[in-house]
């Protein structure tokens, strides 16, 4: 069992845990994810480990609330435990010592998988412009944590709530064509975000690197569940990611198969909250 | 005692086909006790004993059978655990046509012996009457790390266990068991079973750490750090190989791995009760004539779908499956497209499978080997209207703890290079065995290496 240590609600759908788990933390470098399971029925759920302690053994996830298995996670408070919860899994992020200027983008809850991406590249001396965008300023997470980890720091909202409309694709074509320069543009979050960001740096031939959140059981390779097409071969996300060269990733292949199990996930939440509610009538 | 000189096995009790293929309970109901002493009349008690050198184990078979048709089924027992520590899985699951019974001289006028099947009924006999199995093991103090727990990991700690080492087995998944768990269905064998097993070792004091990734977590060199004298790498053949053909990466296309390892493992037959979802396909086909098609066949169907395929690119006769899991596929409903093989999955503009077109075979002039190579008919393209396909043509080893031990030496194709019978790797104090060294195998072979390698860790560890 792997308890709950922590827990801090960061936004209307976002939630922060910390979870005592020595090996993973041990181990875990930024790029990494875990999978847990809650309970005997669970699925198996992948999150990024968003911080870890090595001397506490704690890792940090934090998670937007999105369906059954989250919505039952945030129902779980610090001193609760998880029956599983296995890492670091996947590839760490492999930063190239030469780069000098990096603008890290988030897109909403992406903003908490490329915190620890900022973090590491801002503490190995590099500039680091981070881009953080929302849908509006209610929905804004990290940015204490995001200012304190870069150089320069933008969030825009699409609504224009927080005095800064517009999309992180503008922010970021904003910077380029004021001449920032960067050798790498790391992005994260939804796969149409990213898919945008990585065709403006196509345009201005930036490398770019964004993190695949494709469907996973096992993530240890075992499945293929989770294969995404990058450069015209299949790769499993698990293993051979979850990062890669956003100029070779197919994009639309990997929105599709995100669908895949819409109808199914719709019912099990429907399920969860008719439960919850058939409990608060009765009691 | 009377021999019995029927020329057929006592009939194994069945669910009706059309019953059991819409639910995952077990389809060999087992034997009772009148039909176990029946069977094991039938064995001759032969002097040479040809039945044994076809077991991978050499299970005393004409031994336990004599006290099995003594109705001593304890007994029985007792003597098959002397050289299988799972009778109750292998006498399920073994491929007994080709091994043990396959050597039977009952078979040259009729069927060979049920060995196998009078193997699980002591197995089950012994489980259902509260079998206590002696625990009093001296410890030595040395430590061993197992890493896997399919089955040749589960032998191998075991083996060690009882001769006193302090056994740790790490294991990647949340349950231990590896494709007894996650790939071989329920009702084939039943997971009650496989935890039974495991609670059994569990008394000799082995420990089982789940969720450990080894390579990721802990590696080989830190688990030797960690005061682990020798170690066994037993982590199986996980790597679902695909095609390569065009539309593999459609909505509904699923590695066997994935597809059975939602609905064993995850329990996605029980969506949504159990939270892993699995969508319920009208008609699917399964490429592959091994087991893992034929049990990714059967769940498919028990699912619910109308129509169920297996493709197949050679004849029945060269199918690796089980005969037993082809002769209850076909009673099931599952339809065989022999000397077919696939070429492209084909989608609908959303991205999800409509069909799968598959091009007829012949079999040619017989290749280097002597076997007649299929080759395709042109012009007898045709598509099969399915909403699922399924993956079924083999694994291979996964490269994660290679790709963190670089001394451990590998073949081209993946497998761990180990010497028989020792498993003896290119590392001092570690060993390996079972599909991570020959490739996907047989539950039999994975555990006889899981033995095998016991033997060999505990002769290394003794003179150190
Ligand atoms: C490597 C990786 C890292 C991730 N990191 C984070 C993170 O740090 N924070 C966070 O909030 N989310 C993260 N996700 C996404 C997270 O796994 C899903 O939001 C979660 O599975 C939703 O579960 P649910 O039951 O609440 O919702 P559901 O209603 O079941 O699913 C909502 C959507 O989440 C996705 N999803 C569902 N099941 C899975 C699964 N088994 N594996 C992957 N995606 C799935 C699908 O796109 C689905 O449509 C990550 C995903 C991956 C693959
Ligand atoms: C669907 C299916 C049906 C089959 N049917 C039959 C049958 O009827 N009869 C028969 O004889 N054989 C059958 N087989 C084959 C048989 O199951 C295998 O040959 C046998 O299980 C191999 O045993 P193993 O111990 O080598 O590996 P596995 O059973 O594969 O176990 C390996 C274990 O190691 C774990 N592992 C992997 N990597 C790591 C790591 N890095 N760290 C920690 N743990 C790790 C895995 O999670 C797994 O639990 C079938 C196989 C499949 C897939
Ligand atoms: S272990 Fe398998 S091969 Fe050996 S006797 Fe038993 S059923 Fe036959
Ligand atoms: S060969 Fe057949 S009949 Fe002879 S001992 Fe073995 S099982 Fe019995
Ligand atoms: S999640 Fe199964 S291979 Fe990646
Ligand atoms: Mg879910």
């Amino acid at each position: 069992m792997y308890r709950i240590l922590e827990k801090k609600v960061l936004g209307p759908q976002v939630t922060k845990m910390v979870i005592d788990a020595p090996a993973v933390a041990k181990k875990a470098e930024p790029g990494q994810f875990i999978i847990f399971r809650i309970d005997e029925k669970g699925e198996r759920v992948p999150l990024t480990i968003a911080d870890y302690d090595r001397e506490a053994g704690t890792v940090t996830i934090i998670f937007q609330i999105v369906g059954k298995t989250t919505t039952q996670l945030n129902e779980l408070n610090a001193g609760d435990s998880l029956l599983d919860f296995v890492g670091p899994l996947g590839t760490a992020s492999h930063f190239d010592e030469n780069v000098k200027k990096v603008a890290v983008i988030g897109g909403g809850l992406g903003t908490a998988i490329a915190y620890p991406q900022a973090k590491k590249l801002f503490h190995m001396g590099k500039e680091v412009d981070a881009i953080i965008g929302f849908r509006n300023k209610d929905l804004i997470i990290l940015e204490d944590e995001m200012r304190q980890n870069s150089t320069n720091l933008f969030v825009v909202t699409d609504d224009g709530s927080n005095g800064n409309q517009g999309f992180v694709t503008d922010a970021l074509k904003k910077q380029i064509e004021a001449g920032a320069n960067y050798d790498l543009v790391i992005a994260i979050g939804p796969l149409i975000m990213m898919k945008f960001v990585c065709q403006l740096t196509k345009q201005y031939g930036i490398k770019t690197i964004v993190s695949m959140n494709p469907v996973m059981i096992d993530g240890t390779g075992m499945c293929g569940g989770c294969r995404v097409t990058v450069g015209g071969k299949t790769k499993f996300a698990c293993v051979d990611g979850p990062d890669f060269d956003g100029h070779e990733v197919d994009f639309d292949e990997a929105m599709r198969r995100q669908q895949m199990y819409k109808t199914e996930e719709a019912e099990s939440l429907r399920d969860h909250k008719c439960r919850l509610e058939g409990m608060a009538n009765n009691g | 005692m009377a021999k019995n000189m029927a020329k057929e096995k006592v009939k194994m009790p069945e669910l009706d086909p059309n019953v059991r293929n819409k639910n995952f309970e077990e389809v060999a109901q087992g034997y009772t006790e009148a039909m176990a002493l029946e069977e094991a009349a039938r064995c001759l008690n032969c002097k040479n004993k040809p039945c044994v050198s076809g077991c991978p184990v050499n299970v005393r078979i004409p031994e336990f059978i004599e006290k099995a048709a003594a109705g001593d089924f304890i007994g029985a027992y007792e003597i098959i655990k002397t050289t299988n520590a799972l009778p109750a899985v292998c006498g399920r699951v073994c491929p007994q046509e080709t091994q043990c019974e396959q050597k039977c001289v009952r078979g040259i006028k009729g069927e060979p012996v049920g060995i196998g099947r009078l193997e699980r009924f002591c197995a089950d006999y012994a489980m259902q009457h509260g079998y206590k199995q002696n625990t009093d093991v001296t410890k030595n103090g040395k430590k061993v790390a197992i890493v896997g727990s399919g089955p040749a990991g589960l032998s191998c700690a075991g083996t060690l266990a009882r001769m006193g080492y302090d056994v740790t087995i790490f294991e990647a998944f949340h349950v231990a068991g590896g494709v007894l768990q996650y790939g071989i269905p329920q009702f084939r064998l039943p997971k009650e079973l496989v935890k039974a097993e495991i609670d059994g070792l569990k008394e000799l004091g082995v420990k089982i750490e789940t969720n450990m990734v080894i390579g990721k977590v802990d590696t080989i060199d830190e688990l030797k750090e960690m005061g682990y004298e020798a170690i066994f790498i037993g982590t199986g053949a996980g790597l679902p190989k695909f095609m390569g053909i065009p539309g593999e990466n459609l909505n509904g296309v699923y590695s066997a791995n994935e597809f059975l390892t939602r609905i064993n493992l995850m329990k996605a037959y029980k969506f949504p009760e159990f939270d892993t979802p699995m969508k319920h396909y009208k008609k699917v086909a399964v490429i592959g004539g091994g087991n893992v098609a034929m049990d990714a066949a059967r769940c498919a169907k028990r699912l619910g779908a109308e129509k169920v395929y297996i493709v197949y690119r050679r004849g029945e006769e060269e199918m690796p499956a089980r005969n037993e899991e082809i002769h209850h596929a076909k009673e099931e409903g599952i339809e065989f497209h022999l000397l077919t093989a696939p070429l492209e999955v084909v989608g609908d503009e959303n991205g999800w499978v409509t069909g799968l077109k598959n091009i007829k075979m012949e079999l040619g002039e017989p290749d280097a080997s002597g076997r007649r190579r299929p080759v395709q008919i042109p012009g007898s393209e045709y598509i099969m209207d399915v909403d699922a396909v399924v993956v079924a043509i083999g694994q291979s080893p996964n490269p994660l703890i290679k790709s963190v031990t670089p001394d451990l030496k590998t073949q081209p194709w993946g497998g761990i290079v180990a010497e028989e019978p020792s498993g003896k790797t290119s590392i001092e104090g570690v060993y390996a065995g079972g599909d991570a060294v020959t490739g996907a195998a047989t539950v039999i072979l994975a555990m006889g290496a899981g033995k095998n390698a016991a033997a060999a860790i505990d002769e290394y560890l003794q003179n150190k």
